[in-house]
């Protein structure tokens, strides 16, 4: 119901533009979504630590720019650069990087998980919060040291193969690259957590701690395995960013992380499919706002968008399907 | 003999049973610093005390935030994620009547409202947002109100510089320049003394434009605000309200079976804390003289944050002390940090380490580097040592030993509206 009219508005607003077709529909369209499949990365593990250990994580945002920082010099590394490497050779080497960095990035954020939020779990709950800030400094600070201050050029590798879109839109490799990589990532985690059973750990704990203790559920484990997957989502966005705009920051991740987060209370926060349907749509609204509206307001509209739906509808456009607490 | 050790007893037992109270020697030793502070500023910077006693206001400023902010959080316990917003409202309320800004708007006409009267009108303006934003979040369960608040401090900045020259509906906000030359405050009377360097005497219509004593002027009309703050908090504890307020954050179910009217009772503390963050903005728009989006940004709403967290939610001499801290850190050991590397280098002769050579930027650019992570290491090292704060009131202190269970943030028991 809500839904529905959430998608009546836009219909309503878009539709005179969309029949203009300036600039063109299709095209900021597949922007939208290819930007919304990035902050679904991030927002899943947004989600998932804020429905195990109810953490506003601000240091997710810089975790994401890590997995950006830590392929470029894999990329190196493994020998490719721009114009030179192409073919079934370039996906593969891309692959394996991919896995490489999200493997590292994973540890990373257990070790931060380690030192700044176990020894705080049973502390006010605010205390984890500033850790979180602190990290947020900390990945930031090294990432400084490490880049400097300004833009850093991410390599571009992805061939620029642009296939014609009806509308004089196209969809180029790249884009493809990127919403195809989120799918599957998206796919693989619903199978893992309602499938595995260490998923299953994850599902119990979120829902109740002490319960799931007392079934012999390792807790520690579980929320050190969480820190893990969203590390992973959020360092293959990262790598999916750099390789999608080719040129990262080291403060990057601190805007993107609050979006993503707004992405995840708006698809309901602890729901894995809304927090992906809530980047999608944040993606989507910065899309059309900034080709359609002004391109200044574009976050006023998402955060208003966001209080909007906090007020008429606080457990979020999927919020219904989270089991109760 | 016992009564000579009684009479010779008393003094100290005095000064013992006045230091007994943590919290009355923190007081002790803040009002003590804040009297001394000018003249050691001057007699450490050898008579160049003047931009350190300014400074000093300016951090004031972050203490009546810090104050405000502890009310919503410390009190009532209700995350807030924006509290630069309202900072920002008070700030431009104060700029946009306080200086020739409105020229440019639809009004076409200057405004130069007194001090006072816009002090108190920043606190107002700021306090009714926080209730319009207030009233429909904090109806419901849980801590929807953070983040809800996060976005309102994300909305006011932008829309703030958005509203600037070009927007369709006018400047009134001067956008990303912000707006300048505010007035200064003008008081009916003011009283100097020694502490300028001048005989005790009332001066008439004191204009703080005096380049040599503004520094000064300022920080005592900092000290008295402060002060002022600092007795209506504590009033604020210690009433009815405050009572209520303690009881909403312990359990609101249990608040509500005893006859609190939860809703009014959070939504007043929301609305009091962004008073106090309205009353802080108009200081420092008049202090500044400058206002400008950039200084109300999110970071600021956490600053202010891991002040009264830091400090110790819920004890005001802690919060206090937490500002000073965080202020002093963010703005005044972390600028300063790399010359001091470098003169300290020079000093014990590795004079060698402040050239560049190769991939090395001299020690002073090294250091600036580092802000950062320094910064980083300080929060999550200080809070992993002492979760519960430097100085944390003792009720929540008792509360963390006995380990009282807390509400989840997203308490999806809530109503489904």
């Amino acid at each position: 119901m809500f839904l529905a009219a959430v998608i009546l508005i836009l219909t309503v607003l878009l539709t005179p533009k969309a029949i203009s077709n300036n600039p063109p529909f299709l095209q900021i369209l597949v922007y939208g979504v290819a930007n919304g499949a990035i902050y679904a990365l991030i927002a899943l593990g947004y989600t998932m630590v804020y429905g195990i250990i109810e953490l506003i994580n601000f240091a997710h945002g810089d975790v994401f720019t890590l997995g950006a920082f830590i392929s470029m010099p894999l990329i190196g590394a493994f020998g490719l650069a721009e114009g030179r490497s192409s073919g079934v050779g370039l996906w593969l080497t891309l692959l394996l990087i991919a896995v490489i960095v999200m493997a590292i990035n994973g540890g990373i954020n257990v070790a931060i998980e380690r030192i700044a939020y176990r020894p705080l779990r049973n502390a006010p709950r605010l205390a984890p919060l500033i850790t979180a800030v602190g990290m947020s400094f900390i990945l930031e600070g090294i990432m400084y040291v490490w880049r400097g201050a300004s833009n850093v050029h991410f390599p571009d590798l992805l061939p620029s193969t642009r296939f014609p879109l009806p509308g004089s839109a196209s969809i180029g490799v790249k884009d493809l690259v990127v919403i195809v990589t989120a799918i599957v990532l998206v796919i693989l985690l619903t199978l893992f957590i309602n499938g595995s059973k260490l998923g299953k750990a994850m599902r119990a704990t979120a829902q109740d701690r002490e319960a799931a203790q007392l079934m012999g559920i390792d807790i520690n484990r579980t929320i050190s395995a969480t820190f893990f997957i969203g590390a992973v989502l959020a360092g293959a966005g990262g790598m999916i960013f750099g390789l999608y705009f080719n040129s990262v920051r080291f403060d990057l991740g601190f805007e993107a992380g609050l979006l993503a987060f707004t992405a995840a209370v708006f698809g309901g926060i602890g729901n894995l499919q809304g927090a992906a349907l809530g980047g999608l749509f944040i993606g989507l609204v910065q899309a059309f706002s900034n080709s359609y509206f002004v391109a200044a307001l574009s976050d006023v509209w998402i955060f208003a968008i966001l209080i909007l739906v906090l007020v008429f509808r606080p457990t979020g456009l999927l919020g219904m399907q989270v089991p109760e607490k | 003999m016992s009564r000579r050790l009684l009479a010779t007893d008393r003094p100290m037992r005095w000064a013992s049973g006045w230091f007994k109270s943590r919290n009355r020697t923190i007081y002790t030793f803040l009002i003590l610093g804040a009297l001394l502070f000018p003249s050691i500023a001057d007699v450490v910077t050898g008579g160049e005390g003047n931009h350190l006693v300014s400074t000093a206001a300016d951090a004031g400023v972050f203490v009546l935030l810090a104050i405000g902010l502890n009310v919503v959080v410390g009190f009532a316990g209700l995350l807030d994620l924006g509290y630069a917003a309202f900072f920002a409202i008070g700030a431009y309320t104060y700029g946009m009547f306080a200086s020739g800004q409105l020229l440019g708007s639809p009004l076409h006409h200057e405004f130069h409202v007194t001090f006072w009267v816009l002090l108190l009108a920043a606190m107002f303006v700021a306090a009714c947002f926080g209730i319009i934003l207030g009233a429909p979040t904090l109806r419901l369960r849980g801590d929807y109100l953070a983040i809800v608040t996060l976005g309102f401090g994300e909305i006011v900045p932008r829309v703030v510089q958005y509203l600037g020259p070009g927007s369709p509906i006018g400047n009134w906000t001067g956008g990303v320049n912000g707006i300048a030359a505010i007035d200064p405050p003008k008081l009916p009377f003011f009283l100097t003394g020694p502490w300028v360097g001048a005989p005790i005497e009332f001066v008439k219509n004191f204009d703080f434009t005096n380049q040599i004593a503004y520094p000064m002027d300022f920080y005592l009309l900092m000290l008295v605000l402060i002060a002022v703050c600092i007795v209506l908090a504590t009033n604020l504890y210690n009433s009815r309200m405050g009572r209520a307020w303690m009881a909403v954050r312990e359990d609101e179910v249990a608040a509500a079976a005893s006859g609190v009217n939860t809703v009014a009772v959070k939504l007043l503390a929301f609305a009091i804390g962004a008073s106090f963050a309205g009353f802080a903005g108009g200081f420092y728009g008049s202090k500044l003289s400058l206002v400008s989006a950039d200084n109300f940004q999110f970071i600021v709403s956490v600053s202010i944050l891991v002040m009264v967290v830091l400090g110790g939610m819920g004890n005001i001499p802690g919060v206090i002390v937490g500002a000073l801290l965080i202020y002093t850190t963010q703005y005044f050991i972390l600028p300063n940090l790399p010359y001091w590397s470098e003169s300290f280098a020079n000093a014990v002769g590795l004079g060698t380490l402040n050239q560049s050579h190769g991939d090395w930027v001299g020690l002073r650019d090294e250091v600036q580097r580092l802000n950062y992570l320094v910064y980083g290491l300080i929060l999550v090292t200080i809070m992993v040592l002492r979760p519960q704060g430097l100085f944390p009131s003792r009720i929540r202190e008792q509360e963390l030993e006995k380990g009282t269970a807390e509400d989840s943030v997203f308490d999806l028991r809530a109503e489904d509206v």
